[in-house]
């Protein structure tokens, strides 16, 4: 199961002003995996998902500590490229966030910021991406029409699609279903199943069942601090650590 | 405060489902000892005692079926709770399992019946008294959450299959000596084969209850002596 | 228990009296407008200029005035309103300067509308040299409705989910191009709407035009920004005080009321219409 490692992160300190939101987070994902973070609210599992894209420059008093390389290259190394590592690093988002704007201005969104100009290549990228999130056959004849008028759980596709359309190498989803009805809910999780084949998942969630159905690993936060990482399945039928334990079977959390 | 209660529901469903399979142990524990005791008293009416039961254990081996899924509809356990309602459902195909192989001793008590006994019978209940033994050890781990008693259960499985092989050369030298007890003998055989066959589902009984204490995989054959080839 | 509902019973009763009284009074004011104004109401009424010092004619040239007018406040006020609005939505920290400066601009609000006149007065016309002029007018207008249009497209902007702008960092948009490309469009519909509300101010003010460049009288429609033009509230003024034969021409200030009464209720209710239509498309 364990391929190359995409994303190493070590010795990770993340501080909002004076409180320290993650210590010392060490570990390693691979590449073509599905990684689940899961723990209790406020546990810093979507904190370090978010330095992941450097979506933490956005927060007053954020300060990073320790290393996060992806494919061997530090990202809040001085000369990194912001723009360049959220292009290789595409999110998606609690509550489904399409812009008011077109199908297809949404998913041609990122490339145009990226200098795709040609319609032709433009046609061609909306197109892959909208395949790639299982979209393309429901909206292929309203690509002019607003993202807004969707469902919520096609609106999240619309947002995965427009996520995948720069084509990034890893793609986080911090509880991507939390606003979605189950069925939408289901078809977003087999398309996270999906999604490993080109790229490297890493999801948070609240929804622990989920994290057992789509993730190939799983990793288990408490108070800012990483507690277990392991294959997922070990992780929810016999964890390690007590606290794992606890957690999975409802004790507290 | 809500979260307490989930808890709490889901705990006294899971306890609930521990004492139906305890119970469950119990009549299989019973069609053994019961059916074994009716082939050396030869006691007809018991033998049939056994077999009319027979339909009970299984109505309660159908209904922690039931309720083992309604457990996982009800509450998707994870962890060591999903370890313990999958172990039961697994446990009580096992003990449903012992009680048919009582129901089937009772059968050949039955046969009996009313034949004079070519020997009287000493190892079979011994045999039984040691099955009774690493039944209630296996059910008193999984009561008590302790592994250690289950442990002990797998050397005990040992001294049945030693017992087996004792009968069957006792066995074979009475048939040889006077080929007219073959039948009686070859029932009697198959009496051994049946008991040291439910020491087999008893260890696995053991193993489970293992896993779903520790979340390992334990394998019997680590506890026991190694197989002579 | 009797007591108080009799209470609640009394206080529905005064608040419906309040309002209804209210729709009355609009009501009473538009069938007395109306009544009176009807006669000279025509398609002549609205295309021909005044004629025999007011007597006779129409209004072409104070309606075209007035929305020449607005062309000029809202040329100068809606980039300025909504660079700023911008700026406090976007830039600005919540410090100090911000403070006092938005404090600034809601108390500019609230100043008597012959201040700005005053003020336009002495900067556009005799600092800046403008003249009585319909540039002078206008700027003028633009400084009255200026904190109103500040003060929407910064909400406007402050309405702009975060999402939106998470989504747009998240693809690796700089801040600029996500204002650009997400927040400007998404706010846009609810700006147009706040100048909307602004340009019915702008058309009814008479105060800040007096000093600055409205004509008593003009034979023609203003043919550069330095023209003095005409505009309706002031020629309602005009018409009602200082004409040659008041009784005369009180049918014409009565359809010229009208025509300014539709004019403002109509743009009004235009950007009312759309911030309900926005409101129901979800945002």
């Amino acid at each position: 199961m364990k391929g190359n490692v995409q994303i190493r992160s070590q010795n990770v300190n993340l501080y909002y002003g004076p409180a320290k939101v993650l210590k010392d987070i060490t570990f390693d994902i691979f590449d073509h995996t599905v990684t689940a973070l899961i723990g209790p609210s406020g546990c810093g599992k979507s904190s370090w998902l978010r330095c992941l894209n450097r979506m933490n420059d956005y927060i007053a008093g954020a300060r990073v500590e320790g290393e996060i390389l992806i494919d061997e290259h530090d990202i809040y190394a001085r000369d990194t490229d912001v723009i360049a590592l959220r292009r290789n690093v595409g999110m998606v988002f609690q509550k489904p966030n399409p812009f008011p704007m077109s199908i297809y201005d949404n998913v041609a969104y990122g490339p145009r910021l990226h200098g795709v100009r040609s319609r032709e290549q433009l046609d061609g990228i909306v197109e892959r991406s909208l395949r790639g999130a299982a979209l393309w056959t429901e909206v292929k004849d309203k690509l002019t029409s607003s993202g807004i008028g969707l469902s919520g759980g096609q609106q999240q596709r619309l947002c995965i699609a427009r996520a995948i359309a720069t084509e990034p190498k890893i793609l986080l989803m911090d509880e991507p279903t939390s606003a979605l009805d189950p069925m939408a809910t289901a078809r977003i999780e087999e398309l996270v199943r999906d999604l490993k084949k080109n790229f490297t998942v890493v999801i948070v969630t609240h929804n622990m069942q989920q994290a057992a159905r789509v993730s190939d690993f799983t990793a288990f936060f408490l108070l800012g601090e990483l507690v277990e990482y392991e294959v997922t399945t070990k992780i929810f039928t016999a964890p390690d650590d007590k606290r794992t334990e606890d957690y999975i079977t409802g004790r507290f959390g | 405060m809500q979260e307490l209660n989930a808890r709490r529901q889901l705990e006294a469903d899971l306890s609930e489902l521990t004492r139906m399979l305890m119970r469950l142990s119990k009549m299989a524990e019973e069609a053994l000892a019961r059916s074994v005791w009716a082939l050396k008293n030869q006691d007809v009416e018991t033998a049939r005692n056994v077999l009319d039961k027979d339909d009970a254990l299984d109505q309660l081996t159908g209904r922690i079926d039931v309720e083992c899924m309604n457990f996982v509809a009800r509450f998707q356990p994870l962890g060591e709770d999903l370890r313990t309602v999958t172990s039961i459902m697994h446990m009580a195909v096992d003990l449903e399992r012992i009680g048919d192989y009582g129901g089937n001793i009772a059968r050949a008590a039955i046969e009996l019946a009313g034949k004079e006994l070519m020997k009287p019978l000493i190892d079979i209940p011994r045999m039984t008294a040691t099955l009774s033994e690493m039944l209630e050890k296996a059910m008193s781990s999984l009561e008590r959450r302790e592994p250690a008693l289950a442990r002990e259960v797998f050397p005990l499985d040992d001294l049945v299959d030693d017992l087996e092989k004792q009968i069957m050369r006792e066995l074979l030298l009475l048939m040889m000596e006077r080929p007219q007890r073959i039948e009686q003998a070859t029932l009697l055989l198959n009496v051994a084969r049946t008991l040291e066959r439910a020491g087999d589902h008893i260890t696995n009984v053991a193993e489970r209850v293992l896993y779903s204490l520790t979340g390992k995989v334990i394998r019997a054959t680590d506890f026991r002596r190694p197989k002579e080839r | 228990m009797n007591r108080r509902r009799a209470v609640n019973g009394f206080m529905t009763a005064i608040l419906w009296a309040s309002a209804a009284f209210l729709v009355l009074l609009l009501l009473a004011i538009l069938i007395y407008v109306g009544v009176n104004g009807r006669q000279p109401l025509s398609w002549e009424f609205l295309t021909e200029p005044p004629r025999d010092s007011m007597t006779r004619g129409g209004i072409s040239t104070p309606l075209v005035g007035t929305m020449q007018l607005v062309i000029v406040s809202m040329f100068f006020a809606l980039p300025i309103g909504v660079v700023t609005g911008l700026y406090f939505a976007e830039y600005s920290r919540d410090g100090l300067f911000t403070k006092i400066l938005r404090l600034a601009i809601r108390s500019l609000a609230g100043v008597p509308s012959v201040v700005f006149g005053l003020f336009g007065l002495s900067l556009f016309v005799v600092t800046l040299g403008f003249g009585s002029s319909l540039l002078s007018a206008g700027l003028t207008l633009g400084c009255l409705t200026l904190p109103l249009i500040v003060t929407a497209s910064e909400q406007a902007f402050r309405a702009v989910p975060q999402d939106y702008r998470d989504a747009s960092y998240a693809l690796g948009a700089t801040k600029w191009q996500t204002i650009v490309k997400v927040v400007l469009p998404a706010a846009s519909s609810t700006v147009i709407t706040g100048a909307i509300l602004s340009i019915g101010r702008v058309a009814g003010e008479t105060a800040p035009i007096i000093f600055t460049g409205a004509a008593f009288y003009a034979p023609d429609i203003a043919k550069s920004l330095f023209d003095e033009v005409m505009a309706l509230p002031y020629h309602i003024m005009v018409l009602a005080t200082a004409g040659v034969n008041i009784e005369a021409t009180r049918p014409i200030q009565y359809a010229t009321v009208l025509v300014l009464l539709a004019l403002v209720l109509g743009v009004s209710s235009v950007g009312v219409v759309m911030r309900r239509r926005l409101r129901r498309s979800g945002r």
